[in-house]
């Protein structure tokens, strides 16, 4: 049996409460946008449905603790479609019977639930490292990264609770979407190619605070300072900020 | 403004040789102002030398009354020095702060005029931040040997952490090149907050409105490889501070030659002795976490740490008759002494086997060292062999491995 979903968690869960209502327990998921003309009786086709997914949401926070039924998520924000089949199959077989599967070590779809799991935390965690706020003149705050994983919505808490103060705005280019938080919530939004050309080159479209650029330098130079060259490895270095984050990394672009 | 780039390099480059840049231990929460601590600290950045870049960490000034030979500061340097203001350290902290670039600030200095005008300045900073900016990241701030409990009581509690460094392992060797220091300045002031610590942790049980008192607690220093100290030594003075003053951290730093005139301490162009510093960080780690005492590692037998190997796979190449062990029966702490088997790997294992007997296959997937681990281990499938390990066959083979696969060994691969 094949289920053709739209690739949302959501639509994910949907697909989980389908197999349950059915009892079809063999199932593969395919993509909508993979499957597009394909005529097999096999496929059944699952439309997102938020009363489904909510009931198959709060049975999981039933039967697991809070974190563990979040792991699901975090797990399938990593993009991997292997790790989406694995999150159906592992979330059927905790309802199913029981739910230490997640524990089962010896077992390769918990193996790599849990690598895609640690993957995705990894990147949330280099996520609140890397993050560099730029101050516009407005006094927005304002950040451009590009994650691996689609990790922006794993770290709204983290920022809103550390900067609540001031406003700012962390935008994912690859995913071309933000998190902007105006003092009081943090919303979703999308902006417009021009506005995202701006964003990328501050200064140049959009007015950045007067003083922004000397802290720029300041942590440029501080950068430098508390090097120590005697101690000189680059390869723990490159291992630690991998090339790829250097761009949006102010420290890493100074040249001289 | 360009004179306060130039503070800013001359301070944080006289105050990096303080290795400790760890944000973490803290759960201060934001209460209606910035900032906040993150219990497992984060690195913002990495230097270039691959060194965790999580606090702003500078010294107020780098004059100093003191002579130390092993110190950039030292009186009888030749070197630029410059001073911050306490408002230029609150500016710089707080506008790095608010662009994530770092986790707080680490402040340190060198001693002008007394201890206690060096360290009401200090405490100076950490209030000015907590009260005037409504700051609450991490301050860790450095305790100035020889400042009154009064100033050191107070500045603890705005700081999270406090630190005073040990500098040379003995006080034998800090005779040696600091004649004016000793280590008796650094286990009072040590003891002093630790003893406030309890005091201030016992009454918040009792009462809620205690404000906290050094929440990450404590850490020290010590210098590596510039006075002949032993790792036996070392380690036991560690061992020493870690029970008796509740330390959350002993560092090691190993020596970086600079400028001096001091015909004890090693000249300029010699390596600074970065392998032997990991072995000692290793050796700290399986004490703190893995259950190790320390004459299990080193005693008056094996006084120093073999550099070709790491001190868990030495341990275990001495002690032959305690191998294989069986995963599949071993309880937690036999386990994870098994080389190339981590914390996490174990829980792994004692949690997989619940679900049946674990065999090699499975062992291979679970994030162990396998090729290393293999020598030391049983699964349900692997064959016997009778009789003691040759250990030597086994040392050899290691080795070998590593050869190929690991050119680094000054990073810290903690098993
Ligand atoms: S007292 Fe501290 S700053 Fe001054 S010379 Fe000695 S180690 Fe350096």
């Amino acid at each position: 049996m094949i289920y053709s979903y739209d690739g949302s968690y959501q639509g994910l869960l949907t697909a989980v409460f389908t197999a349950f209502e059915y009892k079809e327990y063999n199932v593969k998921l395919a993509l909508d946008s993979e499957l597009q003309g394909a005529l097999f009786d096999q496929i059944k086709h699952i439309s997102s449905d938020s009363t489904k997914s909510n009931r198959v949401y709060q049975g999981l926070y039933k039967i697991l603790p809070q974190n563990k039924a979040m792991d699901f998520w975090r797990a399938f924000l990593s993009e991997d479609p292997e790790i989406r089949q694995t999150i159906f199959e592992l979330i059927i077989k905790s309802f199913k019977n029981d739910i230490s599967i997640l524990q089962n070590y010896g077992d390769e779809r918990v193996l790599r639930f849990h690598q895609a799991l640690r993957k995705v935390n990894r990147e949330r965690h280099r996520m609140k490292a890397f993050v560099r706020f730029q101050k516009d003149n407005n006094g927005m705050y304002v950040s451009i990264v590009e994650p691996d994983f689609n990790v922006l919505p794993l770290i709204i808490s983290f920022f809103k609770n550390r900067y609540a103060d001031q406003p700012w705005l962390i935008y994912d280019n690859k995913r071309q979407y933000g998190i902007l938080y105006d003092l009081h919530t943090v919303t979703e939004v999308t902006i417009t190619k021009e506005q995202s050309k701006a964003l990328q080159h501050p200064g140049q479209h959009i007015e950045v605070d007067a003083t922004d650029s000397l802290y720029t330098k300041l942590w440029q130079s501080y950068f430098k300072s508390t090097n120590i060259e005697a101690r000189k490895n680059l390869k723990l270095h490159l291992q630690h900020v991998p090339k790829r984050y250097w761009k949006y990394l102010p420290e890493k672009l100074d040249k001289d | 403004m360009e004179r306060l780039e130039e503070k800013l390099k001359i301070l944080a480059d006289a105050a990096k040789y303080d290795v400790s840049c760890s944000s973490s231990g803290s759960k201060r929460k934001n209460t209606g102002g910035i900032g906040d601590a993150s219990y497992s600290g984060i690195c913002h950045t990495y230097t270039e030398d691959g060194r965790c870049v999580s606090l702003l960490k500078i010294l107020l000034t780098n004059h100093c009354i003191y002579d130390c030979a092993f110190c950039v500061s030292r009186r009888s340097n030749d070197i630029q020095r410059a001073a911050f203001t306490v408002e230029e350290v609150v500016q710089l902290t707080m506008n790095f702060y608010r662009r994530n670039y770092i986790e707080g600030l680490f402040l340190s200095s060198g001693i002008f005029k007394n201890a206690d005008y060096t360290m009401e300045r200090l405490l100076r900073i950490a209030k000015k931040l907590r009260t005037e900016e409504r700051y609450n990241g991490y301050i860790h701030l450095k305790t100035i040997p020889g400042a009154s409990e009064e100033l050191i009581q107070q500045a603890g509690l705005y700081v999270d952490r406090m630190s005073i460094n040990l500098e040379l392992p003995t006080d034998a060797g800090l005779k040696l090149v600091a004649p004016e220091k000793d280590h008796d300045s650094v286990r009072k002031p040590l003891a002093f907050v630790n003893d406030k610590l309890k005091q201030y942790k016992n009454e918040k049980k009792s009462l809620k409105h205690i404000p906290s008192f050094v929440p990450a607690g404590q850490s020290t220093q010590m210098v590596i490889g510039a006075t002949p100290e032993n790792d036996y030594e070392i380690m036991q003075v560690a061992d020493d501070f870690y029970t008796n003053y509740n330390l959350k951290r002993v560092y090691y730093s190993g020596y970086i030659p600079i400028a001096n005139t001091d015909s004890l301490l090693p000249q300029i162009g010699t390596k600074p002795p970065l392998v032997r510093e990991n072995r000692l960080y290793q050796t700290d780690w399986l004490m703190r976490f893995y259950g190790f005492k320390i004459h299990e590692i080193l005693n008056p037998e094996f006084q120093n740490l073999d550099l070709e190997i790491d001190p868990k796979l030495s341990w275990a190449l001495r002690h032959p008759h305690l191998f294989p062990i069986d995963i599949n029966t071993a309880d937690y702490w036999t386990i994870i002494r098994i080389p190339g088997v981590g914390r996490q790997s174990a829980m792994k294992i004692i949690q997989a086997r619940k679900f049946g007997k674990l065999r090699e296959y499975q062992l291979k997937k679970m994030g162990i060292a396998y090729n290393r681990a293999r020598h030391f281990m049983i699964c349900a499938d692997s064959l016997i062999t009778l009789g003691d390990i040759k250990m030597d066959n086994v040392r050899r083979h290691i080795l070998q491995g590593t050869l190929h696969n690991q050119s680094s060994v000054t990073q810290l691969s903690l098993f």
